[in-house]
């Protein structure tokens, strides 16, 4: 491979990793803000949630992908960039999965812990910050941890669209070389390298968490 | 926002063949992963560790790096070595081969799950080891994994869109391809949108059904 083939692969290096950060991000505002939302006191907002997770787990990613690229530019007006179209797909799609995530460790809190906060007379907004999910992101990590990975190979959906990431690069060196066993070794090395990373990070974040509650 | 019917209408026929690929894509690829998954769970217990470490590295690097790129690899890759497949079993082959790395996970933890004194009663029974395995530990453990592999039937049903990057039209290749001659995009986006959800909920509402009967 030539200096300026690896420049490409390094380019969508760049921007598989910018759009895995970002919809990590919106990912995760989401999960938080939809899961705890369901388990809000009024019906309507714990409704509403539910609605919003269904919706988004139960269409496929790529259909997302699709619909935010295509639809949304007539229906609303709106013409996204391909990286905020990208990040908004992935990160309420995968948001929605981390919404269940977040309900899940929330209502693992002993409760208890719960009472204790009432008993004190903390109102429900300190109790959430205070005590429930203190205890509730360490029990979060691994299960988001894998949601990561999940999302590191959604990124690879956006070269469906013409952006250029990893997956998208690497097509364009298959091409101009005709060489399709070795281009697609090294972006699967460069996929498995990333979701290492990501797994060690995320474990050293876990007990750095743990760490502190002790 | 401006809904139109008839491109609804006109979608239709395209829909309806779309469906039935992705169903077939669906079915056939679940079988793959079953049976793979539960080769990869018995070969990881074998005792040798010569088999142990290749199928642990490999089934950790194919759970670990994305489905689309595994696709293409596949499409591109085997017919450069020969073996020329059509784009459907390709796709079924690489959904299914994805997936087993998951199923194995679960199959591992149903084996895992039976008690040990289930074990012990067969030695005690002097079964073969044959005979354990297929009348004892997998008819419980295959029962436990039950939920858990339908988990992975509507994942899967989710990544079947994939398969039009290598030019099987299912549903969103149908979609694209009437999107693309009407320059109509709403209409056939929402429906296998609305469709996506249907199947799905109707598959998990299959499986809850088949989980209450084998747990009966």
């Amino acid at each position: 491979m030539t200096s300026g083939l690896w420049e490409l692969v390094l380019k969508g290096i760049w921007t598989t990793v910018q759009l895995l950060v970002f919809s990590a991000l919106l990912g995760a505002a989401v999960a938080f803000a939809v899961g705890i939302a369901r388990t809000g006191r009024r019906w309507v907002v714990r409704f509403l949630a539910g609605c919003y997770t269904e919706i988004f787990r139960g269409t496929s990613a790529l259909v997302m992908i699709f619909w935010v690229f295509f639809v949304l530019p007539p229906a609303f007006g709106w013409q996204l960039v391909p990286m905020w179209a990208g990040t908004l797909a992935l990160g309420l799609t995968y948001g929605a999965y981390g919404a269940e995530i977040v309900r899940g460790a929330l209502g693992a809190v002993e409760p208890a812990q719960r009472e204790g906060g009432v008993a004190l007379g903390f109102t429900p907004g300190q109790r959430l910050r205070k005590i429930l999910l203190p205890q509730a992101v360490p029990e979060m990590i691994p299960p988001f941890c894998n949601l990561l990975i999940e999302l590191l190979k959604g990124t690879a959906l956006v070269s469906v669209m013409g952006m250029g990431d990893l997956a998208f690069s690497g097509n364009l060196v298959r091409l101009a070389l005709q060489e399709s066993a070795e281009i697609y070794t090294y972006v699967l090395l460069i996929y498995f390298v990333i979701a290492f990373l990501l797994t060690r990070v995320m474990r050293g974040l876990e007990n750095h968490l743990k760490a502190g509650l002790r | 926002m401006n809904w139109d019917w008839n491109a609804v209408r006109d979608f239709m026929p395209l829909f309806w063949d779309g469906l039935l690929v992705t169903l077939q894509a669906l079915v056939l690829g679940s079988l793959i992963s079953f049976t793979l998954g539960l080769v990869w769970a018995l070969l990881m217990r074998t005792p040798t560790r010569w088999v142990q470490w290749p199928v642990g590295i490999v089934t950790e690097f194919v759970r670990d790096t994305p489905l689309l790129v595994q696709l293409f690899c596949l499409f591109y890759v085997l017919p450069e070595w020969g073996l020329t497949l059509s784009a459907m079993t390709t796709g079924v082959v690489a959904i299914g081969l994805h997936y087993s790395t998951y199923t194995m996970q679960v199959y591992r933890a149903g084996i895992e799950a039976v008690p040990a004194g289930q074990w012990e009663a067969a030695t005690a029974l002097n079964l073969s080891r044959n005979r354990t395995w297929r009348a004892v530990i997998l008819p419980q453990a295959v029962r436990r994994v039950v939920p858990a592999l339908g988990n992975y039937v509507i994942a899967m049903l989710k990544d079947t869109p994939m398969l039009m990057a290598i030019t099987v039209l299912e549903m969103l290749g149908r979609a694209r391809l009437f999107s693309q001659q009407h320059f109509q995009f709403t209409e056939p986006l929402t429906v296998i949108g609305v469709a996506f959800v249907l199947v799905s909920s109707l598959a998990s509402f299959l499986l809850r059904t088949l989980e209450r009967r084998l747990v009966r």
